[in-house]
């Protein structure tokens, strides 16, 4: 439904994203991660056709956003990251118009407006001027005028941003509920909203897609590992020792003692489950033990490993440049 | 098509803003102001003219009262007010951002331009139609010579239409409404005083400039002249400007 190839975009001298490619398949709820400045509004309105790319190219339902960019503009619903409205329009009117210029039909519009405006729930304020309304308010009408035609695909650029925890779960439902007939590309930093409204995720940090995928098997691909967590009262060498002992088992760590009980992090091999010889091995040896679990990865930490990765990597070049 | 949309959405905006009611308001009562001061000292010139038949024989109220009426109505009002009418009209989507929006629905952005100007060209129309007020008026007391009326407000028209034309390229320049209307304000001014150059230039320049010059084209048609050179002068300055007003959309979607 997306389909973005080797996408650049110059803005003068500074490159905002460099060689992007990555492609979304129908129906999808898509996250677009990464850090600010990291390139992710700039693809979003490449895609959304606003301003075109310096090189490469991308489709969107199947129409070339540069070359036919009417074709795609009928088919996308985007969500800018400030949510630009006509602040002296009142609610009911702008949807109207939106639909009108969306080339939403005459019979339909009536209809499509009432509904979306009962999606989004702005449908007591539908008199009320834009401006006078709350950012949360402000933001679910941003979401009606993008939804109101719609459309196959939806490019939302932060959309759950500046609203508070409540509003927060209530536009997460109603993006998870676009899912299916829509395709949806969805810009954030916030990772929890990624886990719990998207089933692929992009990341992208410097102008460069660095990940993407579902997010199992990207968790899985930058921690081929499986962690156990494990607290034991007993001699912290000899724990350490005896746990490293057992087949599998890649590392032992201790993180903190007290009160002679200490943490352990165990990492094993992937699909390697050490729990039950580790519980063996403290009846054996007549440990305490008081807690013992495995540990999942979250998208919280591929991210910061493959940002920091980046990061790391990018200072080492400099480095070595310097030094030559 | 979607420039009737556009259209209907520039009329909504000029309906909750208030800029439009300002520039009315202004405009009425200076052109009040205007229309009985001319139609004063007219009136004091038949009285004259009544104890002195002689002097009687020039007198002609479409000359005397309608011919400057226009000419007021072209350099103050249209000239300065115009400007405040059309500032806004791109550089407020650009500076509250609401262009990203209206460039990524399916509307092709010489709709947008067209329905943009062609509304403020609609306001401009109402604002002119309510003088028709003056000479109705006059009508009632004396004979009017229709021809040179309606050729007045034809040239009007057509200055309006390239004075609005210019003002939506100056707005596309910028994100500052206050920089575009400086902008408008300043190349119409140029654009009215430029024949000024004519006759010191003398020759060829001479006559490009005075050619250019809108004073130049506006005061035929309130002397009740048409003139092809008048009409397209007038038709080719508006075609112009939208031209670059497009140019200019067009070359900011590459900027970013």
């Amino acid at each position: 439904m997306i389909e973005v190839e080797r996408l650049t975009k110059h803005y003068g001298p500074v490159t905002a994203i460099k060689d992007v490619s990555f492609s979304v398949a129908p129906g999808q709820i898509v996250g677009f991660l990464g850090p600010n400045g990291a390139g992710k509004s700039t693809t979003m309105r490449i895609l959304s056709c606003f301003m075109p790319a310096s090189s490469g190219s991308a489709r969107v339902a199947g129409h070339d956003v540069f070359r036919e960019s009417l074709e795609v503009r009928r088919r996308i619903g985007y969500l800018p990251e400030n949510v630009p409205l006509y602040t002296e329009m009142r609610v009911g009117p702008y949807l109207e118009f939106v639909a009108e210029v969306k080339g939403v039909s005459r019979s339909d519009r009536r209809r499509r407006v009432a509904d979306v405006m009962d999606r989004c729930r702005v449908d007591d304020v539908q008199n009320r001027l834009i401006g006078t309304l709350s950012k949360g308010y402000r933001q679910r009408v941003g979401l009606a005028q993008a939804i109101v035609s719609d459309p196959e695909v939806l490019i939302l650029d932060e959309p759950t941003i500046g609203l508070d925890p409540r509003q927060i779960t209530e536009i997460r439902s109603l993006i998870k509920s676009l899912a299916g007939q829509h395709t949806v590309i969805l810009s954030t930093h916030i990772l929890p909203e990624v886990s719990m409204v998207c089933s692929g995720v992009i990341i992208i940090n410097k102008g460069a897609v660095v990940a993407q995928g579902p997010i199992d098997s990207l968790v899985d691909q930058f921690f081929p590992t499986a962690r156990v967590e494990v607290e034991i009262v007993g001699p912290p060498p000899a724990v350490r020792d005896r746990i490293r002992g057992i087949s599998g088992v890649l590392s032992v760590e201790d993180q903190m003692v007290a009160n002679g009980a200490a943490r352990y992090v165990v990492e094993a091999a992937r699909g390697r489950d050490v729990r039950a010889e580790i519980f063996k091995l403290a009846a054996q040896q007549q440990w305490d033990l008081l807690e013992l679990r495995r540990v999942g990865m979250t998208l919280e930490e591929v991210f910061i490993r493959i940002v920091a990765g980046e990061e790391g990597g990018e200072a080492g070049a400099a480095a070595a440049e310097a030094g030559a | 098509m979607k420039i009737w949309p556009i259209f209907k959405k520039e009329m909504r905006l000029y309906a909750t803003s208030p800029i439009a009611y300002v520039v009315f308001f202004i405009f009425l009562v200076v052109m009040g102001w205007f229309f009985s001061q001319i139609l004063n000292y007219f009136a004091m010139a038949s009285m004259r003219s009544a104890m002195n038949p002689s002097m009687g024989r020039d007198l002609n109220v479409t000359e005397s009262v309608m011919r400057p009426l226009f000419g007021n109505i072209s350099v103050i009002l249209v000239l300065a007010l115009m400007p405040f009418l059309t500032m806004r009209l791109l550089a407020e989507e650009r500076q509250t951002g609401t262009i990203e929006l209206l460039l990524t629905y399916p509307v092709r952005d010489w709709e947008v331009l067209l329905g943009k100007y062609l509304a403020v060209f609609g306001l401009y129309t109402v604002l002119i139609a309510l003088t028709l007020l003056y000479p109705l008026m006059l009508a009632y007391f004396a004979r009017l010579e229709w021809g040179t009326v309606l050729s007045g407000y034809l040239g009007l028209l057509l200055m309006g239409s390239s004075f609005l034309a210019v003002g939506l390229f100056a707005s596309s320049l910028t994100v500052s409404q206050i920089v575009a209307a400086a902008w408008t304000f300043g190349i119409l001014l140029l654009l009215w005083v430029i024949g000024w150059g004519a006759d010191t230039l003398g020759g060829t320049w001479g006559k490009v400039l005075q050619h250019l010059s809108t004073m130049e084209h506006n005061d035929n048609f309130a002397k009740g002249v048409l003139d092809t050179k008048d009409v397209l002068y007038y038709v080719n300055l508006t075609l112009l400007a939208l031209f670059l007003a497009y140019r200019s959309v067009e070359a900011r979607r590459w900027k970013g």
